[in-house]
Parts: C-alpha cells; sequence; structure tokens
C-alpha cells in the first residue's frame, strides 16, 4: 500500500493541477450511487447496501430492547458500529476497531443523532425500558469515500428498518409493527483537496493524493462536519463544501425515497 | 449527549451564567516548561479547564516496521483524568478520545516539520486534568505550545477555539453548562499565519448563517488564542535569557 501510495500520489496530483479528475468526473460530480434496501430483509430489521462507484457498504440496523440513558430516560438509544472487514482492502486487517473506523462510525453517528432523524422520543416502552437502534456497518469493498457510503447506507437501512413486534416485554423474532419513527434525511458529503482543488466524492485513487478532507453532513440545517487528513483549508473553501453539501444532498437525498 | 429543558437559564439580558458577553473567552493562563523529565511541555487553564502537555522525541521508533524514511511520526494522545468529570471515566482510551486523538495529530502534522526526523517518532501527550467543555481546544493549544517549548521546527503555533448555540443564540467558548443544553458545538483550530483551517468538526443543527457566525466567532476566538501562545513563549524565552539557562 506505502509503495501504491507513493507511485500514485504525483500522478493523480498532475491531473488536478491540469484541472481534471483521474476517472474524468466535474470537480462536483458524486460516482455513480446504487442503493438496495432490505438487502438482509429476512433477517434484520432494516438494511441497504450502498455501491459508491466502486466502493460498497452494507449496513444493518438491529431493534433491540434496554435501558435508556440516565440524563434521557424516555428516549430510545442509538448505537454506530464500522467494521472495515478484511475483504475489503490489502490494508484492512482483522482485529477491534482501528481508529479509522471509529472515526468513521462516530462521524455518521453524530450525522443521525445530531439532526434528531431516529424520533427517539417514539421508542419509550415503560419505566427504564426504550428501543436500542443498533446501526451496524459492514465496509465490503474500499475504493476511497467510506464515510459518505457509509452515512448513505446507515441512513438508508434506518429508513428501511421495521420494529419488531413486542409482547409481554419480550421480541418477537421475524414479526413487526410498524416501521421505525424517522423525522428527516441527514445525508453525508465528502470532499478531499488535492492541490488547493476541492473535489466531492474522492476515490481511492485520490484519497492517497489528498491533503486533506472535509465532510458535510446537511438536513435542513449543518448537523455534522469533520475535517481529516495532515492538509488545511481555507475559510472560502469551507464555504464551498458547506454550500455544494447542501445542493448535493438533496439529489442523493431523492435516491433515498 | 445534548440535555433538554434546563433549569436555568443560559442566557439573561445578553450576559452568560458566568457573566460572559456572548463573544467572550473565558480566562486563559498559559505556560510552557513545567515538567522536569519532557523535551517540552505546557500547562493551560482556560476557564475550568486544566490541562498538561509533554512532548518526548524525536526518539526512536518501534516496532521498526512503522519507521517511515522519508519523516517522522506524529503521534497525539488525548487522555481524560478519571476524575476530571462529574461522573468517573474509566481509564485508558475510549472511542471519543480515539477520535480526538486522531483529528489533533493531523491538525498538528501540518505544522510540525516532521521530514526533518525520518525514522523516528515526536509523541505529544496530552491530560485532561479537569474537564469543563473545550477539552480537546485547550489540549491542543496546550500541545503546540509543549511542541516550541521542546524546539521542534514548526511552521506555525496551531491555535483552538469553539463555538457553538446555547439558547438561540451563536456564542463563543461554551462553558459545561452551555455545552450541555446547547444546540451545538463547532470546535476549530487555526494556523495563523497562513489563515488556513486545521482541524474542524461540529455537531448539532446550525443554519448555514448561524454557521457562518459560529466559525467567524471561533475563528477570532483563535487568533487571540496565538496571541496569548506567543506571548507566553517570548515571556519564557526572556526569563531563561536572565537567568542563563
Amino acid at each position: 500500500m506505502e509503495i501504491e501510495t507513493y507511485l500514485k500520489r504525483d500522478h493523480i496530483r498532475n491531473i488536478v493541477a491540469a484541472g481534471k479528475r483521474v476517472d474524468n468526473r466535474a470537480f462536483d460530480e458524486q460516482r455513480p450511487l446504487e442503493i438496495t434496501k432490505g438487502f438482509v430483509a429476512d433477517k434484520a430489521d432494516g438494511s441497504a447496501l450502498v455501491r459508491l462507484g466502486n466502493t460498497l457498504v452494507l449496513a444493518g440496523v438491529s431493534m433491540d430492547i434496554g435501558e435508556p440513558y440516565a440524563d434521557s430516560p424516555t428516549e430510545g438509544v442509538l448505537t454506530t458500529s464500522a467494521e472495515f472487514r478484511p475483504m475489503a482492502s490489502p490494508t484492512f486487517e482483522t482485529g477491534p476497531p482501528d481508529e479509522n473506523s471509529i472515526e468513521l462510525a462516530r462521524v455518521v453517528d453524530r450525522g443521525i443523532r445530531e439532526s434528531k432523524s431516529i424520533a427517539t422520543e417514539k421508542l419509550f416502552i415503560e419505566e427504564d425500558l426504550v428501543w436500542v437502534v443498533f446501526v451496524d456497518i459492514h465496509i465490503l469493498d474500499h475504493d476511497g469515500n467510506l464515510i459518505d457510503a457509509a452515512g448513505i447506507a446507515s441512513i438508508a437501512a434506518l429508513l428501511d428498518a421495521r420494529l419488531p413486534k413486542l409482547e409481554d416485554g419480550k421480541i418477537i423474532r421475524g414479526e413487526w409493527e410498524g416501521k421505525l419513527p424517522m423525522t428527516c434525511v441527514p445525508v453525508p458529503c465528502t470532499f478531499a483537496k488535492i492541490s488547493d482543488k476541492v473535489m466531492l466524492d474522492p476515490c481511492l485513487d485520490e484519497e492517497y493524493a489528498m491533503d486533506a478532507r472535509l465532510t458535510v453532513t446537511t438536513t435542513d440545517t449543518i448537523n455534522a462536519m469533520q475535517k481529516g487528513g495532515r492538509g488545511s483549508f481555507t475559510t472560502e473553501e469551507i464555504k464551498y463544501a458547506v454550500d455544494t453539501a447542501f445542493k448535493k444532498s438533496k439529489e442523493i437525498r431523492k435516491l433515498l425515497g | 449527549m445534548k440535555m433538554k429543558n434546563p433549569e436555568i437559564e443560559l442566557i439573561k439580558n445578553g450576559k452568560r451564567l458566568d457573566g460572559r458577553n456572548l463573544d467572550e473567552l473565558r480566562e486563559i493562563k498559559m505556560e510552557v516548561g513545567v515538567l522536569k523529565k519532557a523535551a517540552g511541555s505546557a500547562y493551560v487553564e482556560w476557564g475550568k479547564n486544566k490541562v498538561l502537555a509533554a512532548v518526548y522525541g524525536p526518539r526512536s521508533l518501534y516496532p521498526a516496521f512503522l519507521k517511515d524514511p522519508t519523516k517522522a511520526m506524529l503521534r497525539c494522545i488525548y487522555n481524560l483524568a478519571p476524575f476530571s468529570v462529574d461522573d468517573r471515566k474509566k481509564p485508558g482510551p475510549d472511542r471519543r478520545s480515539v477520535e480526538i486523538s486522531k483529528v489533533s495529530t493531523e491538525a498538528l502534522e501540518s505544522v510540525v516539520m516532521t521530514e526533518r526526523y525520518p525514522n523516528s517518532v515526536i509523541d505529544v501527550y496530552t491530560e485532561i486534568l479537569q474537564a469543563d467543555a473545550g477539552t480537546r481546544c485547550t489540549a491542543l493549544t496546550a500541545a503546540s505550545l509543549a511542541l516550541a517549548n521542546a524546539g521542534i521546527p514548526m511552521k506555525d503555533l496551531v491555535a483552538a477555539c469553539s463555538a457553538g448555540k446555547v439558547s438561540g443564540e451563536v456564542v463563543l467558548d461554551p462553558m459545561k453548562e452551555e455545552d450541555n443544553y446547547g444546540d451545538a458545538d463547532l470546535p476549530l483550530a487555526i494556523i495563523p499565519r497562513r489563515n488556513e483551517v486545521v482541524l474542524l468538526q461540529l455537531d448539532g443543527r446550525l443554519t448555514r448563517e448561524e454557521f457562518d457566525r459560529a466559525y467567524q466567532l471561533a475563528f477570532d476566538g483563535a487568533l487571540k488564542v496565538y496571541e496569548m501562545q506567543k506571548k507566553t513563549l517570548q515571556d519564557a524565552m526572556k526569563k531563561s535569557a536572565v537567568v542563563g539557562d
């Protein structure tokens, strides 16, 4: 990987310096996006397979019952995790989550949580008992921009999710009663900065060459942002990213249905 | 975790709980060279936040396969002391501190001239001894002072500050009560010589206009922090010149 990064870096930077992208996309153009809801519908309460270019991510939602947080005793609980499966990239290894998968899960989680996209107040069952929503992100093929693919897969899986049937405080698996209550659709848009140019949805080769990245998750407001990488952004670049994120997320939201 | 229904009024007649204006920083104190063993160190008090930073290295990096022949590895660790918060924090890294360590390391990598020290590592340890919102900004500010105190070549200092939204108002440098009951938090770190941003996170709900306002407040706050950092380093230099250290 190290040598691949090293060799591709200059090549990609030269293309960008010439005002182009390695796959001839416009700087604000996302790769083709395909969303398949209910991919594991026989078992998971909600699921979605997302293909963003050659990046492939499967997100699953599992509903359980459990205790609420002490500071919000009448609201359901959201837990988001990500697994970078070794099949997805020669650089991924088995083992506990590393800083990259922790960061990804936390950025996706922030978008969903802060936009109040899940109507958690409707997930109250009885005193000290609420629905717990697990969002588990499986990275299956890594060709760049895992945050957007994972964020879109997660919200698609939540929109797909059903509430299991509950009888005498016990979950009846395989039977459902109604949808998971959702209020809005947060969509992440990630930008890479390469040689003073900012571009939407970097592919893996562009990630090798990028100085920094910026994720902006929006609904009708901005709900989460995260800068990554060792480079820096100017104020103009940040505002361009925010404006473009508002614009592009509308198109993505249409595909989410 | 955002909470609902504050029992206290966070903003009254344009003044905040601690008497600050909406665009006012908490009191900040900085000191460098506070630890004996470290190559460089700093202590920052920012409101009720108390943070120590120490730098070790450049030093040999093990295991050897991590060595990079083109540059030093930089590792910044953010650690909350168990007693630094109201409810004891279990010792050791949790997911939040892993993420903050990562983005802080990346922010410092933008200024530290790591290419001067191939195959080695520079470790930056930041310890939050007392936490009262804004700890990652305090830690990053202290880390950058400690790196300068260690004499590590840097292109600039990293200065940090956050802004937030509380009771419908955009405010500079939220304290704990405001963070708990607030609607948004925007920590920012900048490299003032280039006027560029090296750390930016956001959580909450901000309109486009509120974002612009919060961004500008945090940016201007960080510029003030930068002036304090420079003065702290200059004063330390003068002091050591007099003593002949």
